[in-house]
């Protein structure tokens, strides 16, 4: 049933249950809040009401109405302005802030703070209440997340993205009253929990409560040593949202500007994580071929993802052997780097560093595997840092990113196809291994390289694509969640597939914990997995095995994909871990 | 695998094992099941409620934000006997800031520890409802009201200490 009401004097009409919030958004009235996050396309839901600062004007009411929890009504008279509202508004605002630490401009969130801008926009100019103000301890304890709870404001939407979404449950809000702080399970360093360092909860922090830990120091440190080769790489999700940090429009493709940036910051060489996503994909889709003719563990589920890998480690121990034991790209690259490229051009890789720009936070975790090298002292990569850290050193270096020349990734570990492109969201690696494994298998060439099903943000996506004489079953999920909800039927034994995309972060590598933020706008996801699909239309090549880089690599260097020299430098293994 | 450090401890995990198996809805009774734990094993350690959580497959962290709201739950072992005062409005107009001051001084601990030789857990709460008797301790249950001299509190406490 449609309700009608009124805001600030516009008459309209809304569906049943909407909130006064929501209802006021689809005229463009804009209600602050800190806490209220509804982000239906991912099945996040926060509405606990805590912030206070969305409360409304509601005609016949005794007091103030918190909008975000308040359903319209018929004949409702909502404003959302007047003076008792936004004085209301602002003393909230003020009461967070008398116990937050006064340190904007030396905070990490610094001009992309929510609460920051919400008092900037209500003018605060001074703060009434003074107080005590919490002390709690800051966890530095992981590799990926910094935990600082004396920033948090108890929005609790890392809970429930953790809990609801990624059903990790690594947080809960801990304690009562002026004590209540969001902790982990017996407050273990979050490195001791079942985390995943997805950086869900950061991407959706308010506040500068949890944050990526910032290693551009370390990569400034190894750009300013003459005895260090410094080889950055660039995963596919980040030419789509990097522009971004510099005011251009959600989805604006930017991989020449991004090279050379890169090179004006000093890096010795500039190579492509796509040229590992193709390599993943010779890999993965003879792997998956050898496990159908072997009768091997089936179905094969993708493991470039490091937060999956963690989720399943944690909570599906007893499901080691199903994922493919491929490196993720950027390892699988770095690696490379560090044999193939140290070989060819006469490196010792004990002096090469590796840089990785990534999505992602949990990569950072990833990149300190300790099998992930090929001893201790060559790790395959050696510092990875963010999207939005990127976009900080080149803010840094006072470089003018919108007016730089496009420029090419360097040759040959810079050369890349389409399908390694579509990596970057949610679809897009089985997508690519089916466009090799079909001509494989097939012996044919596949004209439609698109798989229209396998896209979009739908949690879990399925098809079946008959190749040669069989039917394949497919499934791709993003979001831990969905990936449970499969995994589970998988145990059950309820469901039959032959290979599974898993992406922890919803939307796939584009909604990475280490892009832009978003807000809360979903649509700036589209418009950067819109981007990933342009530029895999604009490349020449759009299938892995047609990489003439990569079978130059195979030819003079790895032998057979999967192969005894494969297996050594571009496979791994997992870790059974407990859950808590 | 069992968590448990000596068999008394085992039968006890045992037990409430039994007692979680025997209830039909398990996770929303999850504060029933940590009131149980509570009585058996005498206060809630992180492995009891790890396997709590594990027992209900719930996240271990939400076991311990509910721990942790309730001032009835207890991460610590307590004494053989819990001492408690009554920090209501009543209580506290009528002196019992004064009373907590001795009974920690004759206790030798703070409000929250528990004494040397585990005899006595001492606590605060808020009201019991017996305001006429204002100030008012507690001890395993019993009231004892208008507590005003330390050689009141001492009386108190012996009745506690082991004879002899």
């Amino acid at each position: 049933m449609d309700i009608q009401l009124t805001i600030n004097d516009i008459a309209l009409t809304v569906p049943e249950g909407m909130s006064i919030l929501d209802a006021a958004r689809t005229i463009n009235i804009d209600i602050p809040t800190l806490c209220y996050l509804n982000l239906h396309e991912m099945k996040l839901n926060n509405h606990i009401a805590s912030c206070r600062v969305c409360l409304v004007d509601v005609e016949g009411r005794r007091n103030l109405a918190p909008s975000c929890s308040t359903p319209v009504q018929h004949g409702m008279v909502v404003k959302t302005d007047t003076p008792l509202a936004i004085q209301a508004r602002r003393t909230m605002v003020e009461l967070l802030l008398s116990d937050h630490p006064k340190s904007c401009l030396t905070c990490a969130k610094n001009l992309d703070c929510d609460l920051q801008a919400l008092a900037a926009d209500l003018g605060v100019r001074n703060i009434s209440y003074e107080g005590e103000e919490c002390e709690f301890k800051i966890d530095t304890s992981s590799l990926a997340i910094i935990r600082e709870p004396n920033k948090c404001i108890l929005c609790r939407r890392c809970e429930t993205m953790c809990d609801d979404v990624q059903t990790v449950g690594v947080y809960s809000a801990v304690g009562r009253g002026f004590e209540t702080v969001i902790k982990t399970a017996f407050d273990l360093p979050l490195h001791e929990t079942s985390c995943t360092f997805c950086g869900q909860c950061l991407a959706v922090c308010p506040t500068g409560a949890l944050m990526e830990l910032d290693q551009t120091d370390k990569v400034r440190k190894a750009l300013n040593d003459p005895n260090r080769f410094v080889i950055v790489e660039t995963a596919p999700a980040v030419r789509v949202a990097l522009g971004e940090g510099f005011g251009l429009e959600p989805g604006t493709i930017v991989t020449g500007k991004m090279v050379a940036a890169l090179r004006r910051l000093g890096f010795d060489r500039v190579f492509d994580t796509e040229f590992g996503a193709d390599v993943t994909i010779m890999e993965e889709a003879t792997e998956l071929i050898h496990r159908l003719e072997h009768g091997g563990r089936l179905p094969m589920l993708t493991s470039c993802c490091p937060a999956w890998v963690k989720f399943f480690e944690h909570q599906f121990p007893d499901l080691l052997d199903v994922p493919s034991t491929c490196k993720s790209p950027h390892e699988m690259l770095g690696v490379l780097a560090k044999s193939y490229y140290a070989e060819t051009y006469g490196i010792d890789p004990k002096k090469i560093t590796v840089v990785s720009v990534m999505p992602c936070v949990a990569k950072k975790y990833e990149a300190a595997r300790p099998e992930l090298g090929q001893s201790k002292v060559i790790p395959d990569v050696d510092i990875v840092i963010t999207t939005r850290e990127l976009s900080r050193m080149i803010r840094e270096a006072g470089i003018h990113f919108n007016h730089l020349k496009e420029e090419d990734f360097d040759h040959p570990l810079g050369e890349s196809t389409g399908a390694a492109v579509v990596f970057g969201t949610t679809g897009g690696v089985i997508e690519a291994a089916l466009r090799t494994a079909y001509e494989w298998l097939s012996g044919q060439t596949l004209e439609k390289v698109e798989f229209e099903a396998l896209r979009g943000m739908d949690g879990i996506k399925e098809a079946v694509i008959p190749i040669g004489d069989r039917d394949f079953r497919i499934a791709v999920t993003h979001g831990l969640g969905n990936a449970r909800s499969i995994l589970e039927k998988i145990q059950a034994g309820e469901a039959h597939y032959d290979a599974i995309e898993i992406m922890a972060c919803p939307g796939g590598c584009i909604g990475g914990g280490g892009q832009p933020y978003h807000h809360g706008n979903v649509d700036i996801l589209k418009a950067r997995a819109n981007a990933i699909y342009q530029e895999d239309r604009s490349k020449p090549l759009r299938k892995s095995h047609e990489n003439p880089a990569v079978l130059a690599l195979y030819k003079d260097f790895i032998g057979e994909p999967y192969g005894e020299k494969a297996r050594q430098l571009l496979h791994t293994s997992f870790t059974k871990r407990r859950k808590i | 695998m069992s968590m448990c450090d000596n068999p008394s401890t085992d039968d006890h995990y045992h037990q409430l094992d039994r007692y979680i198996d025997s209830l039909h809805y398990k996770k929303e009774n999850l504060i029933g099941i940590l009131h149980y734990a509570q009585e058996l094993f005498g206060f809630l350690p992180d492995k009891l409620q790890l396997h709590i959580a594990q027992k209900l497959d719930i996240p271990a962290a939400k076991v311990y934000g509910v721990v942790s709201f309730y001032s009835f739950f207890t991460m610590k072992p307590r004494g053989k006997h819990t001492a408690n005062i009554c920090m209501g409005t009543a209580c506290y107009v009528r002196g019992a800031e004064k009373l907590k001051e001795e009974i920690e001084k004759q206790m030798g601990i703070k409000t929250g520890q528990i004494t040397e030789d585990n005899l006595f857990s001492l606590d605060s709460l808020r009201c019991i409802g017996a305001c006429g008797l204002a100030p008012v301790m507690m001890v395993d249950g019993k009231v004892y009201g208008r507590i005003h001299e330390p050689e009141e509190v001492r009386q108190v406490l012996e009745k506690y200490r082991p004879q002899g």
